[in-house]
């Protein structure tokens, strides 16, 4: 029993962190249509970010300010914001193709930076040093409270992602998603907008980045590997229904329902020899399983539905 | 109202336009004629700002424009409709005219999470301009229809009524009546009249249908090789023996002279 609520308590946890990653994606992607598969990198921006600022201890690498999570947040949005900034000037001209490979250059000189500079991050080793790790509901780890918050998080972020959507500034953003010559020449300054949603996006992306430093209390490069900090973010998004932020945050809670379901399987069921195989047979189920979804929902188990404006 | 002057632009090898010059005087409504490539699109995406002219100037109500881009000529009231209808797919009817109005509120992130109220007060209005608009092109019963779903010519309707949500002084309309059918090929006629009547429009149109050329279009300026073959009424125009050769070719040129 106590291991079932710890277990559900874990699993609302990161599923709540995913949706967050998974709104953030379905801004730029669901919104405005820019393939962005560089996610890892704003991801670990964020992470490292309010790793940095909030950490105590006298630490071989950054931080060691202590600074309340709450500002470690912050300074995960900021960070990661300046960074699409930066980025987004410079790869936003090119089309939706290249900048899917601009990105994963960019995620990868990302991950590179933190395993070598390791006066900054920590390197391999990992960051230390981190206030949290709300992992067990019994050692008096408030994982419960961590849980309520990461809800709450993801909350806030859905309701400044809807309320974005529904506006005028949405409207603009999907009508360059769907004909980018024709919204600007109907006056819209269409890089401007782009900039600002792949700003917002990457700021989401850093908040959850933050959210799931502190719920780990350690990181590492290993954590932000392109298959879960990339390619299950948009295996949920694209599975939820991109376009719809209900689908996004749906879709991260099916998705990461089914990959530690199957982690479950494999760690516990088939023989330890076999485990190394298992975790192959995981990515591949997910793969399959997008598969499946796009063939039989092509738009998402939830579709975007265009919003009526308010008639009164 | 718009001086075009020497205006030329180069694909690679291939000369698109090449030293085009011609006015597009206020209150008119100039139609532009002129064979299967003739360079009249191309010289529409210049004006409008899709691309830069490779040399020439577009001087606009006496200010250089030239190399402005399309979002910043939009500004200054210079908006255009495309050939293939560019729609926004998967929006409604009613969105893509609500997505047009310059300077709404809402376009800015922060009003729209900190002063909502606001932005949707001024949504009402927009919404309620862009129902009259529908309401004009008798399109109101497709308000909430996604515009990828509708007809060719109601998203060609569409496109006009785009241009009726912003206080625009030069149209540039491109094919209008293409894959429109008759009856509502008077109507169009009938409305941009109307709005040069009514709002005081300029317009420019690309069209192949000399039915409507001829009803709608004064000057009418005909356009060959990437260069102005010859302008005036449609007459004139019509029975400009260049024209014909341009249209026909020479062969048949020279068969409808024996006729005659």
């Amino acid at each position: 029993m106590e291991g079932l609520i710890n277990f559900g308590i874990l699993f609302l946890t990161m599923a709540g962190i995913y949706g967050i990653l998974s709104l953030g994606l379905n801004v730029q992607w669901g919104f405005t249509g820019m393939l962005n598969v560089g996610i890892a990198a704003f991801f670990a921006v964020g992470a490292y970010s309010s790793a940095i600022v909030t950490s105590v201890g006298d630490l071989p690498h950054w931080g060691g300010i202590g600074a309340p999570m709450i500002i470690g947040f912050a300074a995960a949005m900021i960070v990661s914001g300046i960074m699409a900034f930066f980025v987004g000037l410079i790869t936003l001209n090119l089309r939706s193709d290249y900048l899917a490979i601009a990105s994963i250059g960019i995620a990868e000189i990302i991950r590179l930076v933190l395993k070598n500079e390791e006066w900054m991050t920590g390197g391999v080793n990992g960051f230390t040093g981190i206030s949290g790790k709300f992992n067990n509901i019994f050692d008096g780890g408030h994982a419960l409270l961590y849980m309520i918050m990461v809800m709450v998080v993801l909350g806030i972020a859905y309701f400044l992602c809807e309320r974005a959507y529904k506006s005028p500034w949405g409207r603009v953003q999907r009508a360059i998603r769907e004909n980018e010559i024709a919204a600007r020449a109907m006056g819209k300054n269409s890089l401007s907008f782009r900039l600002q949603s792949f700003v917002l996006g990457s700021a989401i992306m850093g908040l959850g980045g933050a959210v799931y430093t502190h719920f780990t209390g350690f990181i590492s490069p290993e954590a932000f590997d392109p298959l879960l900090a990339t390619f299950l973010i948009w295996v949920m998004l694209i599975a939820g229904g991109s376009g719809n932020n209900k689908g996004a945050i749906l879709g991260a809670f099916i998705i990461w329902g089914v990959w530690s379901g199957t982690e479950f399987i494999t760690s516990s069921i088939l023989p330890a020899d076999m485990a190394t195989q298992g975790a192959y047979l995981r990515v591949l189920f997910i793969g399959i399983l997008l598969q499946a979804i796009l063939l039989t929902r092509p738009q998402g188990l939830l579709p975007e539905n265009a919003p009526q404006p308010d008639k009164d | 109202m718009i001086s075009i002057q020497s205006l030329s632009k180069s694909f690679g090898g291939v000369k698109a336009v090449n030293g085009c010059s011609f006015d597009i005087e206020q209150g008119t409504i100039t139609g532009l004629i002129g064979p299967n490539g003739a360079g009249k699109t191309t010289l529409f995406n210049m004006i409008a700002g899709a691309f830069a002219p490779t040399s020439g100037k577009i001087i606009y109500q006496g200010q250089d424009v030239t190399g402005l881009r399309a979002d910043q000529l939009f500004h200054k009231g210079i908006v255009r409709t495309f050939q293939i209808p560019h729609e926004f797919e998967r929006m409604t009817a009613l969105e893509n005219l609500m997505m047009v109005p310059p300077g709404q509120n809402g376009e800015n992130l922060f009003r729209t999470w900190f002063s909502w109220a606001g932005v949707r007060n001024q949504e009402r209005e927009v919404r309620k301009k862009g129902e009259e608009v529908l309401e004009f092109l008798q399109l109101t019963h497709i308000r909430d229809e996604l515009a990828g779903n509708l007809s060719g010519g109601q998203k060609k309707l569409l496109e006009l009524g785009r241009t009726m949500m912003t206080e625009a002084k030069v149209v540039l309309l491109d094919e209008p009546g293409a894959g429109v059918n008759r009856t509502l090929l008077a109507k169009l006629a009938e409305m941009i009249k109307q709005l040069r009547d009514e709002r005081g429009y300029t317009f420019a149109l690309i069209e192949h249908d000399m039915d409507l050329i001829a009803h709608l279009c004064d000057p009418v300026v005909c356009m060959a090789q990437g260069a102005v073959l010859c302008q005036g009424d449609f007459e004139s125009v019509r029975s400009n023996e260049e024209v014909l050769e341009a249209y026909l070719g020479s062969s048949a040129h020279q068969e409808t002279e024996g006729k005659a």
